[in-house]
């Protein structure tokens, strides 16, 4: 049988394609071109005050410049001077005065100026796109937009917060998409009925960064042409395509014959199997992406403290990182994602069945209970749902897993309609206050609060204590004693909280050996394509 | 003489309103069709447990967010009212913008859809051409080694899983014997948009072009995929030749023939072939218009970015123009391709042609 199915399938292909070409010559990458099979099926828009996805993130990352930005060569040093060349801060802390980098210039050939800046943080703020509040949760609004920000000369550029925050806050803030320097000229020429040009720039780009954009094919690729006047150095790549391809098992034929450069979404197994093959080689980086499930604390059984004990030593955390996380996911057990200030490595929990029963036994439910689990159909994410059933039902907790598109199982976690969530949790921009706000801040309990975008909201957990102390780190000028609150937050979230985060992102990314210098932003940024070389 | 003119008079105007009360017919049937496809699949859009709203503002939206994008969308109107603006909007050609790729569903789908039409046509004309001598050597050799290795052959092309043929046809033809291209879509990534578009179909439009060296490109990249699906739809065509030519060789006509002394050849070919032809079309029309519904499976593997993609990706990301605008697209294949079997028929069948 096996002989037959083999000569079948030889047999019909042979058939159709033999007769035509027999053996054809192929095009291997050019050596000034980058080619990477990414999946891009997220990307909506690419207009950097909307776009909010992790690929959009990494196309404009490669086309525009910001105030401040990062170093792909040495990211942990943290937010460096970009379009920005220098900064004052003066007003207790409350107004920042950038100094523009002089002979910077857009794509276009216009100069970039402090009014290009004034007008793409006002056109961020005025079109309320959903990342606006990275910049508006320091008071900026519409109404006063042309007050707090302002150009006082071409070279100048001045930004006033409603109060005082940590300097390292507003900052990082800044490194995000949403504060991206467009070309106010272009951009402007091309607005239509006031929509600041949105409409046309969803699906162009008009940045000073490393590369512009040739097309963007949505689900299929988008390509990029070299900016040779980058300020920071003319990037090696003249071209840099995009390929999507939704599928590991293609995306590693490609890579192995040569077709691409980079493969970056390859399953375990491929990059195992990849790995050993001479010419590839995988590099692995840690990401901002945190796995982690939660309780409803609206459900009173969920809401016992020694259940909520119970359900964090019912994990096998080293059993999954081992398995089918391997490469793919480490082992995590705070909100902060590693490299990030304030992280906290420590990891008290592990699977412990005798200390779960125990604990349960104490809060009076050694009888055990029902749960249902919602999550995402997505195949790791099941897989970990399945090793939480397995374990929690050793404790006598019987889990019935729920499994929905993305939109469906977000709709029910927003709406607190669930006992159990099993997701993962992205940083919004590089700052602690990120995880933080969402993950330990609620200063609203109420259902009429609606408060959606927050998880402990979602998970109706009411913390007034430590929404002061989130607040407090928020403020808190001196670097170190603010690293320091964030620590001492952790502590006692990982503690008290409802949420169990198990396991945080590692990227593994393979690629042709001659191909170096390719960056994929660890926790706190995007991907860097122009310091590429091959 | 008198009654003679009227009868022929009648003779040649019946014919003329019998054709024009078909037409009208087809016509409402094609209306009524649509209608009903546009109606049942708004509706499940809107059951739908998906909250469209979310998958424009994303997850971390605030309240106010929401609530203007809500409105926006004209989701605080009734159903009714919804649906009504829906239909007068496609009825003007307005098929709405689609969220997911920030542009209207109408040049989407004039991009997508020839990249399937592309495919689907070329796997069909596969299975055509070789299925439909299969089922007939099948028939005539009934019970015996080629029936067998026929059935044996469009069996494992009818029941394998349809990803599992395109990655092995991968690793075969791409990765070992460097026969066709990269699985990256319809050219190689340094040949994308060189030609102008014309009808959207590369093959076509580099011909036109007369850009050769594109078009042997766009033709080592669609050989594979369209063999797969090719594979399927013989499977299912050589299948069904064979049923019909195996009743069609038991009829008494066949006999007739041969006592005649008509060669085997031609009893088998000029007539049997001739007479199943006519449901032969249907099989081949449904065979054609399930690819060109797109396969997913195949269009993922092959990174083919065609329809099934599109609508798939569209349906799993709630951005419900670009599905009800795709699901119009297949209605309009299938119906399209009903109508041409309809023609082929009376063509084919003089039965039909009184």
């Amino acid at each position: 049988m096996k002989l037959t199915r083999r000569s079948a399938v030889k047999g019909i292909g042979a058939l159709a394609a033999a007769p035509a070409f027999g053996r054809m010559a192929f095009a291997e990458t050019p050596p000034n071109m980058l080619v990477i099979a990414g999946t891009i099926d997220d990307i909506v828009s690419l207009d950097p005050q909307e776009s909010f996805e992790f690929s959009g993130s990494d196309i404009l990352n490669n086309m525009y410049g910001s105030l401040v930005s990062f170093d792909p060569k040495d990211l942990s040093a943290g937010y460096i001077p970009d379009l920005a060349e220098s900064w004052e801060i003066s007003n207790e802390g409350k107004t920042f005065t950038f100094k523009m980098r002089p002979g910077v210039k857009f794509t276009s050939g216009n100069p970039v100026t402090a009014k290009d800046v004034e007008y793409s943080l006002r056109r961020a703020v005025a079109m309320e796109k959903t990342p606006s509040f990275i910049l508006t949760q320091f008071g900026f609004n519409a109404d006063n937009m042309e007050e707090t920000l302002v150009a006082t000369d071409d070279m100048t550029f001045q930004l006033t917060t409603d109060k005082t925050y940590a300097t390292s806050f507003v900052l990082n803030c800044l490194t995000a998409t949403i504060a991206y320097v467009v070309d106010s000229e272009t951009v402007k020429a091309n607005e239509v009925d006031g929509d600041w040009g949105n409409g046309w720039l969803k699906t162009n780009s008009a940045g000073s960064g490393a590369y512009s954009l040739v097309n963007w094919k949505a689900n299929e690729s988008y390509t990029l042409q070299v900016n040779p006047e980058f300020w920071r150095g003319a990037p090696a790549m003249q071209r840099v395509i995009i390929q999507h391809i939704g599928e590991s098992a293609t995306q590693r034929l490609l890579l192995e014959k040569g077709d691409v450069d980079i493969a970056r979404n390859l399953t375990p197994e491929d990059i195992a199997a990849v790995e050993a093959q001479e010419g590839i080689e995988v590099d692995s980086d840690l990401r901002g992406r945190i796995m982690y499930f939660s309780l409803n604390q609206a459900k009173p059984i969920l809401s016992d403290p020694k259940v909520i004990e119970a359900m964090k030593y019912l994990v096998d955390y080293e059993g999954m990182a081992n398995s089918f996380l391997k490469g793919q996911y480490t082992v995590h057990q705070a909100f902060l994602p590693l490299t990030y200030m304030g992280e906290l490595k420590e990891k008290p929990y592990s699977l412990d069945i005798e200390k779960a029963k125990a604990l349960l036994a104490e809060a009076g439910h050694g009888d055990g209970f029902e749960l249902e689990i919602i999550v995402r159909t997505a195949q790791e994410r099941v897989q970990i749902a399945q090793s939480l059933q397995n374990t929690f039902a050793q404790a006598g907790i019987t889990v019935s897993i729920t499994q929905g598109t993305a939109k469906q199982i977000l709709a029910r976690y927003r709406a607190r309609d669930f006992d159990i969530y099993l997701g993962a949790w992205g940083p919004d921009y590089p700052d602690p206050h990120t995880n933080a706000d969402t993950f330990a801040h609620n200063p609203d309990n109420s259902l009429e609060a609606g408060l959606t975008g927050k998880l402990a909201w979602r998970n109706s957990w009411d913390i007034p204590e430590m929404t002061k102390a989130t607040e407090a780190a928020l403020v808190e000028q001196d670097r170190d004693t603010r690293a320091q609150m964030y620590v001492d937050i952790q502590r006692e979230w990982q503690k008290t909280s409802p949420f169990v985060p198990m396991f945080q992102k590692i990227e593994q990314v393979a690629r042709r050996s001659n191909v170096q210098g390719f960056v994929t932003g660890s926790a706190i940024t995007a991907a860097f394509y122009w310091p590429v070389t091959k | 003489m008198t009654d003679t003119t009227a009868a022929a008079g009648r003779r040649r105007t019946a014919p003329l309103v019998r054709r024009g009360a078909a037409l009208l017919s087809t016509l409402g049937v094609i209306a009524v069709t649509m209608f009903g496809l546009i109606f049942v699949t708004f509706i499940i859009g809107r059951v739908m447990p998906v909250d469209p709203v979310l998958a424009v503002v994303g997850e971390r939206a605030s309240k106010e967010i929401y609530d203007r994008v809500y409105f926006e969308m004209g989701l605080d109107k009734s159903l009714v009212e919804q649906f009504w603006i829906y239909l007068t909007d496609v009825l003007t050609g307005n098929f709405g913008t689609s969220t997911l790729t920030a542009r209207p569903v109408v040049e989407d789908i004039a991009r997508v859809f020839p990249a399937t039409l592309e495919l689907a046509t070329i796997g069909v004309i596969i299975g055509i051409v070789f299925g439909v001598p299969m089922g007939v050597t099948a028939a005539v050799y009934q019970g015996r080694w080629p029936d067998h290795v026929v059935r044996l052959f469009g069996l494992f092309g009818y029941s394998m899983p349809i990803f599992w043929l395109a990655l092995m046809g991968l690793i075969i033809f791409y990765g070992n014997l460097d026969w066709v291209g990269a699985p990256t879509g319809r050219v190689d990534v340094f040949y994308q948009d060189i030609v102008p578009p014309v009808t959207g179909m590369i093959l076509i439009d580099s011909a036109i072009a007369g850009d050769w060296t594109i078009f042997w490109n766009a033709v080592s990249h669609v050989v594979l995929p369209a063999a797969i699906l090719g594979y399927y739809s013989l499977a299912y065509i050589s299948r069904m030749t064979r049923s019909f030519m195996i009743e069609e060789l038991s009829k008494e006509y066949v006999t007739t023939a041969r006592v005649k002394g008509l060669s085997e050849r031609a009893v088998i070919w000029r007539h049997a072939v001739g007479n199943v032809s006519v449901p032969l079309i249907t099989v081949i029309a449904l065979s054609y218009a399930n690819l060109l519904e797109g396969s997913v499976l195949t269009e993922t593997i092959f990174s083919w970015p065609g329809l099934g993609q599109y609508i798939t990706n569209a349906l799993l990301n709630a951005d419900m123009a670009a599905v009800l605008g795709g699901t119009v697209v297949v209605g309009l294949t299938f119906v399209g391709l009903n109508m041409l079997s309809d023609v082929l028929y009376r063509v084919l069948d003089p039965r039909a042609r009184s």
